[in-house]
């Protein structure tokens, strides 16, 4: 467990999981329907901010945001 | 050999008539579409066919054949007469795209009730003022989905009863609270068929507009004639195809075709019920055979954005027919499906108020890529005037698209809005909100929206929603909303705010802002881009000038500005 993994699963659950549904690093986000493809955008500006980063869109694929893990490997790559 | 065969000939010799007999219908008989889509299948001999195979986000997979349909139907159809629901009562389905869902749909008509299906990302706003407006009795849903429903409960006194179809066992109930699981319920053999009528209503579906709140729109169970002939005659629903509608039954799509057109016709449909990856979209085709596929132009062009390559990865030659709905289908879409697939996706042109498709692209007919096809048979469409309401007496001008009233889906009214309703109709035309052209074959060529509501991702979104939400968060001053060009979702909502003293624009603030319409509205309504601006164009008496912000958004001509306050 790293401190990216830990604050990205905890926005997760904060602002996109409505009930006790319980979260690990490798849950599907987006193929398990608990960000839709319209809340990845605020997902992405939540990152950007967070991390002070630009995340280009052609970069942010459902498969690239499908889990906190995949999420933290993306965000990797652009933090300095 | 296609259903439809030659379209001409279908157009010279059509009534509305060879729906009913093919049905077995004939005027003021009986018409309960939860039965034709379940027990007349059944009595047809087709009780052991798969009617339902679904497919959950984890691979985890439920199969329902016809026979399953009608006794899972019945018993929810029992069990919301047992709970003293009466018939029109109107039963909101607020569920993912689970078996429920769809079964759920069929039990309400089957016991009289009004179905009022709403998409389960709704957040409790948006939620509420669609219950308020329809004064639902009871709403089915899922304990994922139980927290915005009790948020706003207090505030319904006439919503009796929230029924939940996986509720925790272990967790007690709340007031008006009630469990229901479909898998252990009993099976009801023997169910008594409120006897509804062509005019009882079936259906109320709610879209938004441009100004005011969403409108109910109601259906009536005769829009079974219509459903079942374009899902043969369009779609070409085939008694060996295995069908695979990708819209959510909380919008029209999903119910019309997706539950009436499928089941009607007796044919297999497989349901995903997990979010979008081309990935797993065509592991689905592959491992399901699908042979023909009903879907949108947003989720074509993502296909497309994630590129050929994976394509290649799976066998899709099970598909035999494509079809789209939602938005106009641009060309290259069309193209580039005939290029990877063997075939082109036809697009569909219809809207939530017509109940059924309107102008199509027909299996076997001439496809002009980007075209919304010819007028269904039995249907008056053209285009007129937008000031004097008559057609255009040649081809290619632009105008309003214009429907002569009458088809058997029809909406009925929007619901305790009688006045609204009458607006849609002018010279005795329906116009539907849209412009197009009509080239000298007879081709309508989609070219916008009459109005300033968002199509995203084919669905509506009204500005006046958006702007609403968006003035209840404690930073905004004023608020304007307009679409905003996108290739994926073709539009999508823009805001442009300005904010209460002591509060500055900041990227913090801006995403705050998006999370607030997306929970307070759904996803589909929040602000993808925000900007934060001074002061509003607006009109001498205080009208906010949407027409120069979205020009601005399109890259048009601004136009006349001489009303325009700070000009």
């Amino acid at each position: 467990m790293d401190e990216m993994q830990e604050i990205i699963k905890t926005y997760v659950i904060k602002e996109y999981v409505e009930d006790d549904t319980e979260l690990t690093y490798d849950s599907p986000l987006i193929s398990g329907g608990i960000v839709d493809s319209f809340s990845m955008v605020s997902l992405k500006r939540f990152l950007e901010n967070k991390y002070n980063i630009s995340i280009p869109d052609d970069k942010a694929t459902p498969e690239a945001f499908d889990s906190v893990n995949k999420i933290c490997a993306l965000v990797r790559e652009y933090v300095k | 050999m296609s259903n439809i065969g030659s379209y001409d000939e279908r157009v010279k010799n059509f009534d509305w008539n060879i729906s009913e007999k093919e049905l077995d219908y004939k005027p003021g008989d009986i018409i309960n579409i939860g039965w034709y889509c379940s027990d007349r299948i059944c009595e047809k001999g087709f009780g052991n066919k798969p009617a339902l195979i679904w497919e959950g986000s984890t691979g985890n997979e439920k199969r329902y054949s016809y026979n399953d349909l009608r006794l899972n139907s019945n018993a929810i159809g029992q069990f919301l007469r047992g709970l003293g629901i009466k018939p029109e009562d109107r039963v909101c389905l607020f569920m993912d795209k689970i078996p429920e869902l769809y079964i759920g749909f069929l039990g309400i008509l089957k016991m009289g009730g009004i179905a009022q299906p709403l998409f389960s990302a709704f957040g409790d706003e948006s939620l509420f003022v669609r219950l308020d407006n329809a004064q639902t009795t009871a709403i089915i849903t899922q304990k994922k989905h139980a927290p915005k429903v009790r948020k706003i409960m207090d505030k319904m006194p006439y919503l009796k009863h929230m029924i939940i179809v996986d509720a925790d066992p272990a967790k007690p109930l709340l007031d008006r609270e009630v469990a229901f699981d479909m898998g252990k319920a009993e099976k009801i053999e023997k169910f008594v068929i409120h006897p509804t009528f062509a005019e009882s209503p079936s259906v109320l579906h709610y879209t938004s507009g441009t100004t005011g709140q969403p409108k109910g729109v109601k259906h009536v169970h005769y829009s079974l004639i219509s459903q079942y002939l374009t899902s043969k005659w369009v779609l070409d629903l085939q008694d060996s195809d295995i069908y695979w509608c990708t819209a959510d039954p909380g919008w029209v799509t999903g119910t019309s075709y997706g539950i009436i057109g499928a089941f009607s016709n007796g044919v297999t449909q497989c349901v995903l019920d997990a979010g979008f990856s081309a990935d797993n979209w065509y592991r689905f085709i592959e491992k399901h055979k699908i042979s023909m596929w009903y879907s949108a132009p947003t989720a074509i062009r993502s296909l497309m954005k994630a590129g050929d390559e994976v394509i290649k990865k799976y066998d899709l030659s099970s598909l035999r027919h494509l079809a789209s709905v939602g938005e106009p289908l641009n060309s290259e879409a069309v193209i580039w499906s005939e290029k990877v697939f063997g075939k082109p996706f036809l697009d569909t042109y219809w809207q939530t108020e017509t109940g059924s498709m309107m102008i199509s692209n027909f299996p076997g007919m001439k496809i002009k890529p980007g075209s919304m096809g010819k007028p269904f048979p039995g249907i008056t469409a053209t285009v007129i005037d937008a000031e004097t309401y008559e057609p255009f007496g040649e081809s290619g001008k632009i105008g309003l698209i214009a429907i002569k009233p009458g088809w058997p889906s029809m909406m009925r009214t929007y619901w305790r809005n009688e006045e609204t309703y009458k607006k849609k109709f002018q010279n005795g035309w329906y116009l539907p909100g849209d412009r197009s052209s009509i080239d000298n074959e007879g081709y309508f060529w989609f070219v916008g929206r009459d109005d300033d509501v968002i199509n995203t991702g084919g669905h509506l979104v009204s500005p006046f929603e958006v702007e609403s939400a968006l003035l209840e968060h404690p930073a905004v001053a004023e608020s304007a909303v307009v679409a905003k060009p996108d290739f994926v979702n073709m539009e999508v909502v823009k805001a442009f705010v300005t904010l209460k003293p002591g509060f500055v624009g900041s990227k913090d603030l801006d995403l705050d802002i998006m999370n607030f319409v997306r929970k307070k509205l759904s996803p589909l309504a929040m602000p993808q881009e925000i900007e934060f601006i001074d002061t509003l164009p607006k009109t001498r008496s205080g009208k906010i000038m949407r027409r120069i912000l979205h020009a601005k958004e399109w890259g048009e001509e601004i136009g006349d500005t001489s009303t325009l306050e700070n000009d």
